[in-house]
């Protein structure tokens, strides 16, 4: 409800001014009619319309294309922990801080993890960094990973040549498809370079290993190669070391937490005992405080927010002071401020989600063409809502900017020429 | 709908518009400048009061307080029987959205919008419903003789075609009193003229009172009145100015 002036001639021709009561269909909360016009005075502006939204799409592609990428690359480089579901722990030296690093335990700690409580099994894992000489005779460092020999727990998640199991015969190793096809290519008698293939032999630390499978496991941060095989085996190919148990996986039984299983195996045997998550948090924590990785993607992202909030606040604001004449046109036909403002914010919102939506769209294209290659990439649902708040702090900025020039514009501006 | 003040009558015999002693200053880069120096103006119910002047004698500062725009230092300004003073906020909007109508020397069309839309705009902010709304529009815009033209936007319309648009607009509320600022100023003699013609049949026609500031002597043969001002004040009231020939 509003008060408003009516004036009415009654039938002597005389004129009656009244307040009175109304409806105002400005509160209407479905009232489109004003709406419509801000969305076509800023439709209107072509040129400025394109800029405001080529200067939030930058920014909203920047604030998701990059940290995209940053979050693809750490989720690298945990990828190996993943792709063991069925552990519930992994049991290491107490000094390791991330996956790749290797601190051999004692072999006799295996033995003290299966005799812990809520344990059903517990079984070796080795990861080590060795030298392997390819058929054409390059050398090439390669992460070979040994598996229970009995339980072959470990091995890569999928395999598109080969069974697991043919790890038991002879000599026998499976490559990571992604190594095989390119960082393990060798050049053949026939002077063709061709992909490590079933069959083909190489030696890993002067041990003849052949290749009876092609895995496919999740690409890690590190990109070497990598090469599976029995844990006996890899004791054996790896140079001989007092200790060589880098990890002891274990699983809790039935309705044993697996965080309060680790609690347990490290009280009892002086390890550290990680469930899958915290391994993961454990060796991302590692990445991020001890690499530039974070800062270097922060500062793309902060340059692509300031250029993105520049570009388009100053175009969103440039137009509204290009429209300031027709705001004050509007305001001196009776038109509240509250509703000019509203007009303002209206514009900037839909400015700001289109925007958005076609900088998240670049960004998906972009993830989806990147899908399968070398290139780490991964838009998590709460990295959409960080872009969405960054464009909406950029629009409201501009538009904050825009409603204080509206506000205080000198309405008798509509009288000059 | 209730009534809150009832009983104050604003005969039809009084004037559209009265000022007392009006003055109003400006400050700025160390300077006051004082456009208005004691105003007592009258202007008469429905009819054409033309307010002319040398530039900077203060007509577009009596024409934004008398549309309620800017508000004087001192002074009484009554209009339509409301005394301006006592109208704040919402009200004063209400008032003026209502009760006043404006045209400009420089249109101010808002350019991305139609004609008819440009001329919906004072219904819309006084709630009258869409349909309403366009009809009243596309009807007056009829009248000002664009009907064919009145899905153009304003910006392929020639200046006399928008300023006819700007007219409509103005109009298409029925405002009482109507505040024109150079509305022929833009234009050439003969879209002035038309424009002029049409305005005075408004004034016949739908009884409003139009305050025209102008420096286009030619139009002044359509004046009731015309109103004198020279440094803030007004120097003189022509009444026999009003040239029969041209209503």
């Amino acid at each position: 409800m509003r008060t408003v002036l009516l004036r009415e001639i009654d039938p002597e021709g005389k004129e009656w001014v009244r307040f009175a009561h109304a409806q105002s269909r400005f509160l209407d909360p479905d009232d489109i009619i004003v709406n419509l016009i801000a969305l076509k005075m800023l439709f209107g502006d072509r040129g400025k319309f394109v800029g405001m939204v080529l200067g939030l799409t930058f920014a909203a592609l920047v604030m998701t294309q990059q940290p995209s990428i940053f979050i693809g690359l750490m989720t690298r480089t945990y990828a190996a922990i993943g792709d063991v579901p069925t552990a519930d722990v992994w049991v290491m030296d107490p000094g390791v801080q991330y996956v790749e690093e290797s601190k051999p335990l004692r072999d006799t700690d295996l033995a003290r993890v299966r005799g812990v409580a809520g344990v059903t099994w517990a079984v070796p894992l080795y990861k080590g960094i060795i030298n392997a000489k390819l058929p054409d005779g390059q050398t090439k460092a390669i992460i070979l990973t040994g598996l229970d020999d009995a339980t072959l727990i470990g091995g890569p998640p999928a395999l598109i040549e080969g069974r697991l199991a043919d790890l038991r015969r002879a000599d026998a190793i499976i490559v990571d498809r992604e190594a095989a096809e390119n960082r393990l290519r060798y050049v053949g008698p026939d002077g063709e370079e061709r992909s490590l293939k079933v069959g083909d032999e190489i030696e890993i630390n002067d041990n003849r290993a052949t290749v009876v499978g092609i895995g496919v496991s999740t690409r890690d941060f590190i990109l070497v190669p990598k090469a599976f095989t029995t844990y006996s085996r890899a004791i054996d190919f790896a140079p001989p070391q007092r200790r060589q148990l880098t990890y002891v996986l274990a699983k809790g039984q039935d309705g044993e937490h697996p965080s309060t299983l680790a609690r347990r195996i490290e009280a009892q045997t002086g390890l550290k005992a990680l469930t899958s998550p915290e391994f993961e948090q454990l060796t991302l924590d590692y990445w991020m405080t001890n690499t530039g990785i974070p800062i270097n993607f922060g500062v793309s992202v902060l340059l692509g927010f300031l250029v993105g909030a520049a570009v388009a606040g100053q175009s969103f604001y440039n137009f509204v002071r290009e429209n300031l004449v027709h705001y004050a046109v509007l305001k001196a036909m009776g038109l509240r401020s509250g509703i000019l403002v509203r007009m303002v914010l209206l514009q900037a919102l839909i400015v700001g989600a289109i925007g958005y939506g076609i900088g998240v769209g670049l960004t998906a294209l972009f993830g989806a063409f990147m899908r399968d290659t070398v290139l780490a990439f991964r838009m998590p649902p709460a990295l959409l809502a960080f872009a969405g708040v960054g464009v909406l702090v950029i629009v409201l900025l501009s538009a904050l900017l825009a409603i204080r020039a509206v506000l205080r514009m000198d309405p008798a501006v509509v009288f000059r020429g | 709908m209730s009534t809150l003040q009832t009983g104050r009558a604003a005969d039809a015999a009084a004037p559209a518009v009265r000022c007392r002693e009006l003055t109003k200053s400006f400050t700025g880069a160390g300077a006051t400048v004082h456009a208005l120096r004691g105003i007592d103006l009258d202007v008469p119910r429905g009819g054409m009061t033309m307010l002319v002047g040398p530039s900077g004698c203060g007509k577009t500062t009596l024409i934004s307080v008398i549309a309620g725009i800017l508000t004087p230092d001192a002074g009484e300004c009554m209009v339509l029987g409301t005394e301006l003073s006592t109208l704040q906020g919402q009200r004063l909007l209400d008032f003026r959205g209502r009760s006043i109508g404006f045209i400009f020397q420089q249109f101010h069309l808002v350019p991305t919008l139609t004609a008819i839309e440009n001329v919906t705009i004072p219904l819309i902010i006084n709630g009258t419903p869409r349909s309403r709304a366009r009809a009243a529009a596309a009807e007056i815009i009829a009248e000002v003789g664009l009907a064919d033209r009145s899905r153009e936007l304003p910006g392929v319309l020639s200046g006399g075609e928008q300023q006819r648009v700007a007219i409509a607009r103005a109009l298409v509320h029925s405002p009482a009193l109507v505040v024109c600022d150079e509305p022929t100023s833009a234009l050439d003699h003969e879209s002035g003229q038309m424009i002029m013609t049409l305005l005075r049949r408004f004034v016949s026609l739908r009884q409003a009172t139009i305050i025209i500031v102008t420096h286009d002597d030619r139009i002044l043969p359509f004046a009731d009145r015309i109103a004198r001002m020279d440094d803030g004040r007004i120097v003189g009231i022509d009444t026999e100015a009003t040239a029969g020939g041209q209503r």
